[in-house]
């Protein structure tokens, strides 16, 4: 009779724990856009966001489309995600991790021209880690270094 | 497994383990922190605020960890009806509520120089704190229904041990929430037996997880133990009381 109930106590526990995941997935689910931190690139083009609206941007910096603006204190760059790209302008002090083909997130509102006008940026780390000596050398540049120090 | 609920049992594995466990967890831990701060380099992108990782991951992962013990130990309390497990899901609160607000502190420190800000209401960051939040509550809750569960009756304490469960559902959505969705905090670095990052600074990190882990289990068995003796010294007062009550 006690093994009974124990049995009894575990099968409902078993079918309370399936609800609460089940709800729990179909809660994470519904909340799949509103709980992103940022619109991607893509977003942006498939969905269509309202001049104006306050949102953020994320992607990457695009490499070779930082430009200081003549003024000294606006910066130009694009945000990519590799299927689509927005341009961005800010105006103010960037982050030091602010570099090209690193990850960005941009507080701001898009203007009627299709170009983001961010208040703020904050940069992203990606989830590499990688010590300073092999600092994002490619095949080419560490083979470039080495022919270089023979020959001099 | 009913051998391990007999407390007299218990206690002649907990109290060898614990020190075995604290100073072997203590011996990794330095070591891993002489690793992380003097003979690792530093980031190419974040210098020397790397670092921070070997205190940061084993605190995510131990505030993590700790709740899934409350929420087995919780199944076993409810189903099993095992009086040692009410206490070890006790024991494990503090502790995981501790590694929690931690992970919460020293992420804070490394993202104020690396995105630019103290605090940010993304996915990973919110649900971690959720966490945190629902440490506290249990602790409330399990506080209310100690001495019912340390006398080994139910009631109180099997709220306790539902809401044990129940709050587990954040734990998948910590893990998974860079993956849902777009956040701040960066994806996860090791999946499924791969790593993006360097081994320079894998390895210490992995000895730094597994030193704390060993430190985890020792507060847990002392705070059981010292669970169980409170228990006996109000059994004796209580026999104590009626003697005199008696005579």
């Amino acid at each position: 009779m006690a093994v009974k109930a124990k049995h009894q106590r575990l099968t409902l526990i078993l079918l309370a724990l399936a609800a609460l995941i089940g709800a729990a997935l179909l809660a994470a689910y519904a909340l799949r856009d509103q709980a992103s931190y940022f619109y991607a690139p893509s977003d942006i083009e498939a969905k269509g966001v309202e001049a104006g609206r306050a949102i953020r941007l994320g992607g990457m910096v695009r490499r070779g489309s930082i430009a200081q603006a003549a003024d000294g204190v606006t910066v130009n760059f694009i945000v990519e995600d590799g299927k689509a790209s927005v341009p961005v302008t800010y105006r103010g002090i960037t982050p030091d991790l602010f570099v090209e083909g690193s990850g960005v997130v941009a507080e701001g509102r898009m203007d009627a021209g299709g170009t983001f006008v961010a208040d703020n940026l904050l940069a992203k780390h990606d989830e590499n880690y990688m010590p300073r000596e092999l600092e994002d050398m490619n095949l080419d540049e560490i083979k470039q270094q080495a022919e270089t120090t023979v020959t001099q | 497994m009913h051998g391990f609920a007999n407390p007299t049992r218990f206690l002649s594995i907990a109290r060898p383990l614990t020190p075995i466990l604290l100073w072997l967890g203590v011996a990794l831990v330095a070591v891993s922190f002489y690793m992380g701060l003097f003979t690792t380099p530093a980031d190419r992108l974040m210098g020397e605020t790397v670092r921070i990782l070997y205190v940061h991951v084993p605190a995510a992962w131990l505030g993590m960890a700790g709740w899934t013990s409350i929420a087995i130990a919780s199944i076993v309390e409810l189903v099993w009806r095992h009086p040692l497990a009410a206490i070890a899901a006790r024991a494990s609160a503090l502790p995981g509520a501790f590694f929690a607000a931690l992970c919460l502190i020293t992420g804070s420190i490394w993202a104020k120089p690396t995105w630019g800000a103290w605090w940010v209401w993304d996915g990973r960051l919110t649900s971690m704190l959720v966490l945190f939040f629902l440490y506290l509550a249990y602790m409330a809750l399990a506080r209310e229904s100690q001495s019912e569960a340390m006398a080994g009756r139910s009631g109180m304490s099997r709220i306790a041990a539902i809401f044990g469960i129940v709050g587990a559902v954040n734990i998948p959505i910590i893990n998974r929430s860079v993956v849902w969705w777009n956040s701040q905090h960066q994806p996860p670095s090791i999946t499924m037996g791969q790593s993006s990052i360097d081994p320079v600074f894998l390895w210490p990190m992995a000895i730094a997880v597994l030193g704390f882990s060993l430190i985890f289990g020792a507060l847990v068995l002392m705070r059981m133990r010292s669970m169980l003796a409170e228990i006996r010294i109000e059994g004796r007062l209580r026999r104590k009381a009626m003697g005199a009550s008696a005579s």
